[in-house]
């Protein structure tokens, strides 16, 4: 199990365990963190599963393919930082991964 | 809420526990409602994805435990009961009640129909053959995913999204595949003609046999399916057949009750029936639609999830004004497919990238309005004219179609 935590805008923390193989979206909906809706259930077609990397982690949560990149640009909020978070795969490399939610979401 | 169940308050009574009914009682709980919430499904299991059944999931690529649109607890923690295996064979609008199939009766203060649809089985001799499938829910997913494990020659009827999504499924298993679409073209009823040929064009280079202008006759085999005999009187062996021919709206509980059906429950831009205590989301919904100056029945997700949103603000008594947008997507081989809006009508369109390249968008305009996008790997391209036509935006189609003129460029 690899532990995420998410922040949500006003600052409430949910910390999960997730299994490997998962996505970090897939994480949040199976633990019930608000804020992460995936409407289209991690098809990279709604951009609805936004969220934040900490600057440490975005080295070891991978590059944006180029379809998630075309979906942020037209995200709200979006920063350097931004990420869908259907597109990252769990993996034990990313234990202790904190995340933060934007404000539009939930 | 804990008053006696006798005197109520009775609640929200949701039948249809798939995308939409699941969407109106997430949200009724988001807004505060705190009343009793019943969620009825007549599947055995909890509210699941849909859409990955003729992809993800059939190809294997996605497994059971992650098809599940809400862990188990989700719903004791929001307080929405959930009744599975249970089939509502009555509605009583006179008592506020509904009686499920083994004569439990659950009265209500507001009624939600999201009853989706049944796959249509076309009616050709042969088609109740063992090795004939449809494809709509996971029990169905299930079987024709065991069948496709035994099968060499896979026949497909109907050439729509869920037709090709599977030939896509099923070339990537090394099966034989053979298409027949009674249409000119793939995807005839939604899509336009340059995009349903060049899809078509697509399967046949992936090695589906597509055969378009062909009408079914038979199915032919003694107590299995063997072939599919088509108009002329060709017969295209098969050991398994996909009737992929549309889906019926399930409106037979509401019309038994004298609420207006006409291609699905008729209801109002808020989702609501000519009954005021019913509503009707999802695939079974008919929606007056402004934007396009017609009624819609839309069999997507989105409309699920945000038709679902709508009926349950106009429950607790907010202003509804639904008009969507509609999109939808659909992914074959290694193409994404995204449509937004609907291209009925449309009197100009522009193309924007080149499909050689396997990168483009299709811009359909109504009297200088956008009025929908095709677009293929183009996500840009999509969701700026998501946003356009959601603003009635009149873009220059020759800007459109230049690409060097960025996507962005258009919205501000």
């Amino acid at each position: 199990m690899t532990k995420i935590t998410y922040i949500e805008h006003d600052g409430t923390s949910h910390t999960v365990d997730a299994p490997e193989g998962l996505s970090v979206m897939e994480a949040a909906i199976r633990n019930m963190v608000p804020g992460i809706d995936a409407d289209c259930g991690g098809a990279c077609a709604c951009a609805t599963c936004h969220v934040y990397v900490d600057g440490d982690w975005a080295g070891k949560t991978g590059e944006r393919s180029s379809m998630e990149e075309s979906m942020l640009d037209f995200a709200t909020d979006v920063r350097d930082t931004s990420r869908l978070s259907c597109q990252i795969k769990v993996t034990a490399e990313l234990d202790g991964l904190t995340v933060h939610l934007p404000e539009h979401q939930g | 809420m804990t008053q006696s169940p006798l005197s109520g308050p009775f609640g929200t009574v949701i039948i249809g526990a798939g995308q939409a009914g699941l969407s109106a009682a997430t949200e009724l709980r988001k807004r505060g409602y705190q009343d009793p919430i019943t969620l009825i499904g007549d599947e055995a299991s909890l509210p699941y994805q849909r859409p990955p059944l003729s992809k993800a999931y059939l190809s294997g690529d996605l497994t059971l435990d992650r098809l599940w649109l809400k862990p188990e607890a989700f719903y004791e923690k929001s307080q929405i009961e959930v009744l599975t295996n249970t089939r509502v064979t009555t509605l009583d609008r006179a008592r506020q009640l509904v009686i499920t199939k083994d004569g439990r009766e659950i009265a209500y203060d507001y009624l939600i129909l999201a009853t989706g649809g049944t796959a249509r089985r076309i009616p050709i001799p042969g088609a109740d053959l063992m090795g004939v499938h449809v494809l709509r829910d996971l029990i169905e997913a299930d079987g024709l995913s065991a069948a496709l494990d035994q099968a060499r020659h896979v026949a497909i009827i109907g050439a729509g999204y869920i037709g090709l999504e599977v030939a896509a499924s099923a070339r990537k298993r090394g099966l034989d595949v053979t298409v027949i679409e009674a249409a000119e073209r793939p995807m005839a009823r939604t899509a336009s003609a340059l995009l349903g040929g060049w899809f078509g064009a697509i399967h046949r280079g992936y090695g589906v046999d597509l055969r378009v202008n062909t009408p079914v006759e038979a199915i032919v085999g003694d107590d299995k399916a063997e072939g599919v005999r088509i108009a002329g009187g060709e017969v295209i062996t098969a050991d398994l057949v996909l009737m992929a021919t549309g889906l019926t709206p399930n409106t037979q509980l509401a019309e038994s009750a004298g609420l207006s059906c006409n291609d699905g429950i008729e209801v109002d831009d808020s989702a609501r029936t000519d009954d005021p205590l019913i509503y009707a989301i999802g695939d079974v919904a008919n929606l007056p639609s402004a934007r396009y100056g017609r009624s819609l029945r839309l069999e997507s997700v989105h409309n699920a999830i945000e038709q679902g949103k709508a009926a349950a603000a106009s429950i607790m008594g907010e202003a509804v004004n639904y008009d969507p947008v509609p999109w939808f997507w659909s992914d074959q081989y290694e193409l994404k497919l995204q449509i937004t809006g609907l291209i009925e009508g449309a009197d100009q369109r522009v193309r924007r990238g080149d499909p050689e390249e396997g990168r483009f968008a299709l811009f359909h305009f109504k009297d200088g309005r956008l009025i929908a996008c095709e677009a293929v790997n183009a996500p840009q391209e999509y969701i700026a004219a998501q946003r356009m036509i959601a603003q009635d935006k009149r873009p220059d189609p020759e800007a459109l179609r230049d690409v060097t003129v960025a996507m962005k460029t258009f919205l501000a």
